[in-house]
């Protein structure tokens, strides 16, 4: 038996409680999903305001002012530059105002210039230069076939990576019609990003599965401990969490055929 | 003026920030440490503006008993507990001793991580039906798609005996080939999308972000 306190357990519970809530929407949706839907979005509201207060506002504002004082609104501490962009944020505010919602113009202005700024030459060396840097590696000739068809280290899989690539980018480019060896080459193009959103999505439904077998074992998990339970009272809190569920589906299962009388 | 200097805020400071990288100096990387504090603070701050648009329209489905009013009560309990133990009952506003709230880290143990995790599990069954419309075999390029993603999801199934290896070396050869191309493609296609769309930003063409008058 897996040892667990009853503290634990009751969380665990809550826990196991949410997942079977969620779940319940591939029925369809119901007040369970609903109150576990919004029940999470002020949950997680909440936990990015703590997040972003300890971990964005204190080190990189009230860290820097604190040795200011506050009636001198923070301007004798070493960095009282760092008033400027509070002062800023406070502008955004202004959006609530119609007669001063201009003023948010500015700080969103300073965001824009400042991140579009640096997205230039970020996004130029490491989305663009690095791909096309790593696109052009030698083609091992030598090892062309590298032993079968399907050895991703052979100078065929870089040579097809490396037309793949280039094929793949000209399907995207317009400027030139796609005939003659450039439809080839587009075709060839769209039958690499075919292949790749095929494995994409493969790859992906393979983690989602992943994902709900987690979840599947979390309440076969808490299931376990609960009929482990010396005292029984595990046991009671399982058939509480389990009998809303069972007179869900009961009332759902009421609510069915009465339509379906009607129906008829 | 209400447009013209916002418009005149992001050339100059966009051009700046362009040719800052370019300075081999020290100076220059203190500056655009110090320009990204800023951003990061002002979008913190701007946080608030979501926090407070969620308060208010949840108040206002309670206030005029709007349909499915009840939920939004859970909403905002969620939210002012989080914040209530974040800060450790008021307890901790300028350290981060309320990150290790008993109560704050039960809560992102017990409800945000089971709910969220339970979501992201349920796209499994929507993708499954999804990819039954998509994927039936109507031509080449959906056979393509259709062929590929089994191979990758049936990759590690062990009832395939001795073809089972081939099938998973199949699906390496995929994902590290075929696949690494399209991405490729994709990602230098982002990359220069965003670099135009920055330009047209800085440059003033693209202006959406202003709003309206």
């Amino acid at each position: 038996m897996q040892e667990m306190s009853i503290g634990t357990f009751l969380w665990t519970t809550l826990g196991a409680f949410l997942t079977l809530c969620i779940f319940s929407f591939l029925y369809r949706d119901n007040p369970f999903y609903k109150l576990a839907e919004h029940l999470v979005v002020g949950v997680s509201a909440g936990y990015f305001v703590i997040i972003l207060w300890h971990n964005g506002l204190q080190p990189n504002l009230f860290n820097r002012l604190n040795d200011g004082n506050f009636y001198l609104l923070w301007l004798n501490s070493a960095a009282p530059w760092y008033m400027i962009p509070a002062l800023l944020g406070v502008m955004m505010w202004t959006r609530f105002s119609r007669k001063w919602s201009w003023i948010s113009r500015w700080p969103i202005a300073m965001y824009m210039g400042i991140a579009a700024g640096v997205a230039v030459p970020l996004e130029m060396k490491n989305r663009v230069n690095l791909q096309i840097y790593s696109a052009m590696t030698d083609i091992d000739w030598g090892n062309f076939f590298g032993g079968s068809l399907i050895n991703s280290a052979s100078g065929l899989s870089q040579l097809i990576i490396f037309l793949g690539t280039i094929a793949a980018l000209f399907y995207f480019f317009f400027s030139k019609e796609h005939t003659g060896v450039f439809k080839g080459l587009a075709r060839f193009g769209i039958w690499i990003l075919m292949v790749g959103f095929g494995a994409s999505f493969g790859y992906t439904v393979m983690g989602r599965i992943s994902l709900f077998v987690q979840r599947i074992q979390y309440v076969g998990d808490w299931t376990k401990v609960a009929w482990s339970g010396i005292s029984g009272t595990y046991t009671l809190v399982w058939f509480i969490t389990f009998g809303i569920f069972a007179l869900l589906a009961v009332y759902e299962f009421i609510q069915f055929m009465a339509r379906r009388k009607k129906e008829a | 003026m209400k447009r013209q200097i916002p418009l005149l805020l992001v050339l100059v400071f966009g051009i700046f920030m362009i040719f800052q990288y370019f300075v081999p100096h020290e100076s220059s990387e203190w500056i655009y440490e110090f320009f990204l504090d800023w951003i990061y603070i002002i979008g913190i701050f701007a946080l608030a503006l979501g926090i407070w648009s969620l308060i208010r329209v949840s108040y206002d489905k309670i206030k005029y008993k709007k349909p499915n009013w009840q939920y939004a009560v859970i909403t905002l309990a969620g939210l002012f507990a989080m914040i209530l133990f974040g800060f450790d009952y008021g307890r901790h506003f300028f350290s981060a001793e309320g990150l290790s709230n008993y109560m704050f880290r039960a809560f992102f143990d017990y409800i945000l991580i089971p709910i969220q995790a339970t979501m992201f599990s349920l796209l499994a069954f929507f993708i499954a039906s999804a990819a039954y419309r998509a994927f039936r075999a109507r031509s080449l390029l959906a056979t393509l798609l259709l062929v590929s993603a089994l191979v990758v999801m049936l990759r590690f199934n062990p009832y395939f005996g001795p073809i089972g290896p081939y099938l998973e070396q199949t699906a390496s050869w995929l994902l590290n080939v075929p696949n690494l191309a399209a991405k490729r493609a994709i990602i230098i296609g982002i990359g220069l999308g965003m670099v135009a769309t920055a330009l047209k930003v800085i440059l003033g063409i693209e202006r959406a972000y202003l709003g309206k008058d």
